[in-house]
């Protein structure tokens, strides 16, 4: 079986994609699919399973994939993911299940990623759903935002027979996966929507609109709208910002604001009425994962694009394929640079980037080499839009409003493993007590709190 | 779905609404705004609260017509629904956090311009409900476009019309208005000004060799309004601020004016042209 070299997806042209939205990976076909899953060794003890924040039991659906056993294979995931077509799109699985996969070691991993795509992708095409629904169990659970973490933890609590109400402050529920991750990596009609609206299939409602800590708070929610028990899956929504010279000038963007235009708003369409601006050229900061996206979605607008970065590729906390994919389709990188001011003219406009190069020092505390400046070495990158990407940090409305929950330095909840918080009923997960991290992290705390919140209700 | 109850034309142009929204009726205090859309491909448009009745579940809203979004709200009637409408937004006047005996004595000023006398009126309304005074200067490019005028009447002190064009009332510009009352020998324990950025920058400057207190309420660009993606930085006092979740009100000395105003600008090229900005232009953050 190893013997049997790793299935390449099909993907569009990197010249040809780089002035469309579509979907950059096609997906396995039935053949590549059944090809891919019997390269997987069925390990006695599988160590992809651990790997997995939400624990899905990956030997067992591969073992369905290459049996053909369609039905079965979306079960085995179903019981563990409520978002499994987003998930084999989005996760960084080199560093999760596939980053544990005996075969690496020797070989190329499975592609347990393409493959829960495949399997995720055959369900919706095929309608397929298996919804096991306990009866009502009497008690009502809020959860505040309707991204992966309020998403998984609604599932479970569904599926245990709560009835649960989510809370969305957009007009669009989805958190992150709506307004920040672009189009052409997760389609959001055909895919984010479909599971989104499989979540309401189990009962789960949505409301959108409502900004809790405004609109309406928590402890209103448990006072007078009568919920048990609240989770808090508001996310880290709020965009950190350089403080360098230059920062408020026309054309200078965080990336949540060009991502949320583009995204949520649709700015890339010429049907909406939400402008967006990029210019000729566009300068990214940055070197993650909503850096790449920025930077692609830009591209796709019609504009040079240039990422600054202050480390090397190797640091960078993007997935790998997410920078070889930027790099396949035109996108130039400034590595070991970093931004001193942003330059404008005297009407107020970006004209460029004032940066300093960088060489790697000493390691610091996340374990990267920390960079430092190399006196003297500016130089202007001349550009007509800065795009800021260096992270989020959790939106303080929640925790503000909230008597007697604990928060951190960061503004983020303080809640342990199981998502418990300081307030008795109020559990919390996802990126609003982590920091921005990923969407199958948030999904597995999300569940944890699940876990929590029935243990906390009495209902086992 | 949010219903529209009532609409009336206030003005040329300028329309009021009641809009049905229970959740943003019962939680919405004065100098807070929401964000309404009015279909699948709109913009999210930051509308400041003109007036809340919690126990009827209604919000108001005026709106005028200035470009491709407002008025799309405009063609909107009585009977029909906006999709979406979240509020209320920011962070509510400063005076809500008083108590009746810390208000007690106190004297208001208001300058409102043009649709910028919306908001105006139920903070003067709140501080007429606990016995404050309040003046009210209304600034109007023309008599038609003065709106709000009885129902400030009947919750102000002294109300004072100022037209551009000498059309209605004084003949002339607010802060002209304000210069006059001051040197008669007002005396005012805080200001407030609400109107388009250019008027709340002048009535900064024509106000600090009084000495007044005074505050105003930004009206920046905007897309979630819940601090998620910073569109409406401005500089307050050196610092960069988000009006959406600090604001929209800051001490107006410490606002830099020049910076919010060219900001507002940054989609200008890509928008259809207001006909027609300064003193009528709205606060509606367009």
């Amino acid at each position: 079986m190893s013997k049997i070299p790793r299935v390449a997806v099909r993907e569009q042209d990197p010249l040809e994609r780089a002035h469309n939205f579509d979907e950059v990976s096609f997906g396995y076909n039935r053949e590549e699919a059944i090809l891919e899953a019997s390269r997987c060794l069925q390990c006695k003890n599988p160590k992809c399973v651990s790997g997995c924040p939400v624990s899905i039991n990956i030997p067992r659906f591969i073992a369905s994939v290459n049996a053909d056993h369609m039905e079965e294979a979306a079960s085995v995931i179903a019981a563990d993911s409520s978002l499994p077509a987003v998930c084999g799109r989005v996760c960084p699985q080199e560093i999760q299940c596939e980053g544990s996969c005996i075969l690496g070691i020797k070989y190329e991993p499975v592609a347990i990623g393409k493959l829960e795509r495949y399997v995720a992708d055959w369900a919706r095409k095929n309608s397929y759903s298996t919804v096991a629904v306990a009866p009502y169990n009497g008690k009502k659970v809020a959860v505040i935002g309707s991204g992966p973490a309020g998403l998984a933890c609604a599932t479970d609590l569904a599926k245990a027979g709560c009835r649960v109400a989510v809370f969305e402050a957009l007009h669009k529920p989805g958190g992150v996966l709506v307004y920040g991750i672009p189009e052409f990596r997760l389609p959001k009609d055909e895919v984010v929507a479909y599971e989104i609206d499989q979540v309401q299939k189990l009962g789960v409602t949505i409301e959108t609109n409502v900004v809790v800590g405004r609109t309406v708070t928590i402890d209103e929610l448990m006072d007078r709208e009568g919920f048990d028990a609240v989770f808090v899956g508001s996310g880290a929504g709020l965009p950190r910002f350089m403080g360098i010279p230059g920062e408020n000038l026309n054309g200078v963007v965080s990336a949540n604001e060009f991502l949320t235009r583009s995204n949520l708003m649709s700015a890339y369409s010429p049907d909406s009425d939400t402008p967006i601006y990029v210019g000729k050229h566009v300068t990214v900061v940055g070197g993650g994962n909503v850096a790449m996206d920025a930077a692609r979605t830009a591209l796709r607008l019609g504009a040079g694009v240039t990422v600054v970065y202050r480390r090397t590729e190797k640091e960078m906390p993007a997935r790998v394929e997410e920078v070889h994919h930027a790099k396949e389709e035109g996108i130039a990188f400034k590595l070991l640079c970093n931004p001193t001011s942003v330059l404008g003219n005297e009407k107020g406009w970006v004209t460029g980037l004032r940066c300093i190069r960088m060489e790697l020092g000493e390691p610091d505390e996340s374990g990267r080499r920390r960079p430092v400046e190399i006196p003297g070495s500016e130089f202007d990158k001349p550009c007509d839009v800065v795009v800021i990407a260096l992270g989020t940090v959790a939106n303080p409305l929640i925790a503000r409003t909230t008597p007697g929950l604990n928060i951190n330095k960061y503004n983020g909840i303080v809640a342990d493993e199981n998502g418990v918080t300081s307030r008795p009923g109020v559990f919390a997960g996802g990126d609003v007590v982590s920091g921005a991290a990923t969407v199958i992290l948030a999904m597995g705390a999300g569940r944890k709190a699940a876990r929590a919140i029935l243990d906390y209700l009495k209902i086992s | 779905m949010f219903p529209i109850l009532k609409k009336q034309m206030l003005a040329p142009n300028i329309c009021l609404m009641d809009v049905l929204a229970p959740r943003v009726a019962s939680s919405a205090r004065p100098g807070q705004f929401i964000i309404l859309r009015t279909d699948a491909k709109g913009e999210r448009i930051p509308l400041t609260i003109c007036d809340y009745n919690a126990d009827r579940g209604i919000v108001t809203i005026v709106t005028q017509m200035v470009g491709a979004s407002s008025r799309k709200i405009l063609s909107f009637n009585e009977g029909d629904a906006f999709p979406d409408f979240v509020g209320p937004l920011g962070i509510p006047s400063e005076f809500i956090h008083f108590t009746d005996q810390q208000l007690k004595g106190k004297k208001y000023l208001f300058i409102a311009g043009g649709l910028g006398t919306a908001p105006v009126y139920p903070q003067v309304k709140y501080l007429h409900e606990r016995d404050v005074r309040a003046d009210v200067i209304i600034g109007a490019k023309t008599k038609d476009l003065v709106i709000f005028e009885n129902e400030m009447k009947s919750v102000c002190d002294n109300l004072y019309i100022c037209t551009d064009d000498g059309s209605y009332g004084f003949k002339g510009l607010v802060t002209d208005k304000l210069k006059e009352i001051m040197n008669n020998g007002a005396v005012y324990d805080q200001v407030v000004a609400i109107g388009p950025m250019v008027m709340m920058k002048f009535v900064t400057l024509a106000a600090k060799p009084y000495n007044l207190p005074l505050i105003v309420s930004l009206n920046t660009l905007m897309v979630d309004g819940t601090g998620m993606c910073g569109a409406c930085r401005v500089t307050v006092g050196g610092k960069t601020r988000f009006a959406c979740v600090e604001g929209p009100e800051f001490d107006a000395y410490q606002v830099d004016f020049d910076e919010a105003m060219r900001r507002q600008g940054m989609y200008k090229t890509q928008e259809t042209e207001a006909d027609h900005k300064c003193f009528i232009d709205l606060h509606s953050h367009e």
